[in-house]
């Protein structure tokens, strides 16, 4: 092995990075939400296209294409997404009155307008999510190249989006760097705290949960909808008990269109979105919303 | 290779034109077990292994047996029992491997479809001429079988090349079942014919739920009943198709039938509103009665992509 291998230039204080400095949940500046509640449930909800003949680039996107091309089978599966699971959470979401944010690949807005009329219609916000599942951020492209996706991708939308998510919310070291030059406010792929983050290149990071997105845990544990839905209503709980410590807290939530839109899941949404709204200490907010109380208040900057 | 494969247009499913079908009804059911017939010694294929690990491969090979020797011949009775017909999604050589089989299910009055000649024989890396030979061998051994001309295709093992769905619409099949993106029948983009893309669902199949997901038995009864519920809440608005995709050496062990049959007593409780059909049937009244109209408003939406498919116009 080579000797650089055991020398440690970043050993010391804090990050190993430039982006947030190293700092415990108990010395954050508290949040109030504006509207008194403890806790904001932030709806994410990833439209995406997945190419039948993905490079793989630098790894494969989790649901890409999986057996020998054309493999119809998980583009058609993926397809159901966009065609109608979304269209059982927009109704969802128009029953219940709340507003979530769309994380749209530009693919998807170039080939599916009436998709984002639809959305845009029903006043929930859009995010860009990168170009496509096949076009990932990562540390093997340079500055220009990057900068280029990222400018294609916000081109694929008539008016700019304000945040990002990545596709398999992957980055390089540059990414965050280039999201503030390219217009943008926030971005969803980290998630080191139960709270937004401000960081040097003036990006919020807004926390967005692994751990309880659909895809998660109804896909790739296979857990079951009440599971999931139980362990939601007991991460709110936590949250809303913490408040008295804390300030106001938030909860990212991912619904993929293409697994809790499928008919015998749907009813899990609705449980949900019930729940949320019979709480009095609990709102939906969605991200553009959480940036703003956050930058207003200027709770935690870097 | 293609990113797209372009064999159908985008079409958002809220405000799609109102389909009802026969007698008024919401919910189109249709129930299909698959038998088939995996070889003990396939050949290999350079894109796929027949078996996951080895061949032979004794567990699963006698496993899929279970379902040809005790299971089908449970799971008839059961759709006997509810006044159900299936449509069996056949491997063609069971014909001449098991035709009894064959037999039991013709005197039932199903439908037989094509789901290759066997599990254990991909399409990958077939010529066109290839995969219409296995096409014709397909029509002419359940036409020798049951005097029945099949109109659905369901690639064997979902296997498939970018001529498939332009074969089968050459040969005059009505539907595919092999695309996964819709809970209603649409129109494929085939160079010739009218094929139609038939909501068959591996959400809801027992090869999904119970090897590949690892549901129990109660699990799979209530996402069957949530599933109908579901679709035919929907169906009032316009109608929906419900497909039961089953095998035998699954849903027919001792320890899941009761539990499947539950799910089965709970949907055929709705017959006022639920259309019980086959694949062929569900598939002509689309195309007698929808095709053009959902044509129209596919175009009407402004984003029809125009070509077939894996060719772009």
């Amino acid at each position: 092995m080579d000797k650089s291998y055991l020398t440690y230039p970043k050993r010391g204080y804090g990050q190993d990075h430039e982006f947030y400095k190293w700092r415990l949940s108990t010395e954050r500046k508290n949040i109030q939400w504006k509207d008194g509640t403890k806790v904001a449930v932030s709806l994410i909800i990833p439209l995406e296209f997945f190419p039948l003949n993905p490079s793989g680039v630098p790894f494969k996107h989790p649901g890409a294409m999986v057996t020998p091309y054309p493999d119809l089978r998980h583009f058609t599966v993926r397809d159901y997404g966009n065609r109608v699971g979304v269209f059982r959470i927009l109704e969802a979401l128009e029953n219940a009155d709340v507003k979530a944010s769309f994380a749209v690949n530009g693919e998807v807005a170039r080939r599916y307008p009436p998709l984002i009329d639809a959305i845009k219609n029903a006043g929930h916000e859009i995010i860009a999510h990168g170009l496509s599942t096949d076009h990932i951020h990562h540390e093997g492209l340079s500055a220009s190249e990057e900068k280029a996706l990222i400018t294609e991708t916000l081109s694929c939308f008539h008016s700019a989006p304000k945040g990002w998510l990545s596709p398999a919310r992957n980055q390089s070291s540059r990414t965050l760097g280039l999201l503030r030059g390219a217009g943008l406010d926030y971005c969803l792929d980290w998630e080191m705290d139960q709270l937004p983050v401000a960081i040097t290149t003036d990006v919020t990071l807004i926390p967005n949960s692994y751990e309880l997105s659909d895809f998660t845990l109804l896909h790739t544990r296979r857990q079951t909808e009440e599971s999931w839905l139980k362990q939601i209503q007991d991460a709110i709980e936590l949250l809303v008990s913490e408040h008295t410590r804390f300030g106001g807290q938030m909860l990212g939530l991912t619904l993929t269109p293409y697994v809790i839109g499928q008919p015998f899941r749907i009813w899990a949404l609705r449980a949900l979105l019930a729940h949320v709204k019979d709480n009095p200490e609990v709102n939906t907010l969605t991200a553009g919303e959480i940036n703003q109380q956050f930058v207003s208040q200027n709770a935690n900057p870097s | 290779m293609k990113a797209d494969p372009n064999l159908y247009d985008y079409w958002p499913y809220a405000n799609r034109p109102k389909i009802t079908w026969p007698g008024g009804k919401k919910l189109a059911f249709w129930i299909a077990p698959n038998i088939e017939f995996y070889e003990f010694m396939p050949p290999g294929n350079p894109q796929r292994s027949p078996w996951p690990n080895a061949v032979p491969n004794v567990q699963q090979y006698s496993q899929r047996d279970f379902g040809n020797r005790v299971g089908h011949l449970r799971l008839m009775e059961l759709l006997d029992r509810h006044k159900l017909r299936g449509s069996v999604s056949l491997n063609v050589a069971l014909c001449d491997h098991h035709p009894e089989i064959v037999e039991d299910c013709a005197r039932r009055d199903w439908e037989f479809f094509s789901h290759g000649i066997y599990n254990t024989r991909y399409s990958y890396g077939l010529s066109p001429d290839q995969e219409q030979a296995v096409l014709d061998d397909s029509i002419r051994s359940v036409e020798a079988a049951t005097g029945q001309r099949i109109r659905g295709y369901l690639a064997p093992a979902l296997t498939h090349t970018e001529a498939t769905l332009d074969l089968i619409a050459e040969n005059d099949f009505w539907y595919s079942c092999d695309l996964f993106q819709d809970d209603q029948p649409q129109p494929l983009k085939t160079k010739t014919g009218k094929l139609v893309s038939m909501p068959y669902s591996l959400e809801v199949n027992d090869v999904i739920t119970y090897s590949v997901m690892g549901m129990d038995p109660d699990r799979y009864a209530d996402i069957l009943k949530r599933h109908f519920d579901q679709l035919l809440l929907e169906g009032e608005r316009s109608g929906t198709v419900m497909c039961i995709p089953l095998h035998a050496y699954l849903v027919s062990q001792p320890n899941r039938i009761k539990m499947f049959e539950q799910a089965l007593a709970h949907i055929t409780a709705h017959r006022d509103d639920v259309w019980f059909a086959t694949g062929r049937e569900i598939a002509k009244h689309f195309i007698d009665n929808y095709w053009d109209s959902s044509l129209d408003d596919i175009k009407a939406r402004g984003v029809a992509t125009g070509g077939t498919g894996f060719s772009h116009g």
